[in-house]
């Protein structure tokens, strides 16, 4: 059964990985950034739990009258990676409070006209 | 996949901050459709709750409004584009979703679906490996946490003092 809905998944996380890509790289604003990078990190796990999935299985707890479990793998590492990410989302934001405090500001290009201007 | 670009699009930080929240409780969904309840839980509370904390306590001191920025960054699209194409040219070597007998399926995940509870005794099988066979990774996100934590004060705590005096240093050798 081989389908073009087959790989629908993977084409959900190829897109918003790309937009969270595009809110990184294009983006000025700080907070802005640190969002797009949430939003990469939600496009994998959402590459690893559809890995783990399998037609008509059922969530992974043991239970009466179920045969086909997904695989719980991917759940676990996923568990751990949303944890980890919302520590690194605090130490992204927490610089984010350092830099407004020490430039007024959290856009990249005005950081960078003040740092110029002090140069000349 | 809308809200994304929503995200993207608001020039509001406040509005962006409530469209992430947003976006992870539709993430959420998401996981629980695909049979991992426990990662729909940690993803509602976390994604949803304690992030869209953060950020709102971060805009509550800086500024709300973002800079608009003139035009589009054309050279960050096209090489987002391009990424993008690559990838998704990628994928059609990817086994299809969902088949009993993709390689993930067919390694070790079938050990811990029939060994978790004869060894551990916990119907949970997320939870079996987590805090049994793989305790010690889950300490190693305990340190993760602790470290971030550390960062996170050792940012903030400096006292202010310090922090103008280097500011009014920086405006006289300005001006």
């Amino acid at each position: 059964m081989m389908t073009a809905l087959s790989f629908f998944n993977y084409w959900v996380v190829v897109i918003l990985m790309m937009i969270g890509f595009y809110c990184v790289i294009a983006r000025g604003n700080m907070v802005k950034k640190i969002m797009g990078l949430n939003l990469f990190q939600t496009s994998v796990f959402i590459l690893f739990i559809s890995a783990g999935k399998i037609v008509g299985g059922s969530t992974p707890i043991l239970r009466e009258g179920v045969e086909v479990y997904s695989n719980p793998l991917p759940h676990v590492l996923i568990l751990t990676a949303i944890v980890v990410g919302i520590a690194t989302t605090a130490v992204g934001l927490a610089l984010a409070v350092r830099i407004n405090e020490a430039y007024g500001s959290i856009e990249d290009d005005y950081i960078a006209e003040e740092e110029d201007g002090d140069g000349q | 996949m809308i809200v994304a670009i929503a995200i993207v699009r608001a020039k509001d930080l406040f509005a962006a901050a409530m469209l992430f929240a947003i976006y992870s409780l539709l993430s959420a969904a998401l996981f629980a459709v695909l049979d991992a309840g426990d990662v729909a839980l940690t993803e509602a509370a976390v994604g949803a709750g304690i992030s869209t904390i953060l950020v709102l306590a971060v805009l509550a001191m800086a500024r709300r409004q973002e800079r608009p920025k003139k035009g589009h960054n054309l050279l960050a699209l096209a090489v987002v584009v391009v990424t993008g194409a690559a990838l998704i040219y990628a994928t059609l070597d990817m086994p299809e979703f969902g088949a009993p007998d993709n390689p993930p399926q067919v390694h070790v995940g079938p050990y811990y679906v029939e060994q978790s509870y004869p060894d551990m005794g916990v119907p949970n099988m997320v939870a079996a490996v987590l805090a049994s066979y793989r305790s010690i990774d889950t300490l190693g996100e305990g340190f993760v946490i602790l470290v971030a934590g550390l960062a996170v004060y050792a940012l903030l705590a400096t006292p202010p003092r310090r922090r103008k005096k280097r500011r009014d240093h920086g405006q006289e050798e300005s001006s």
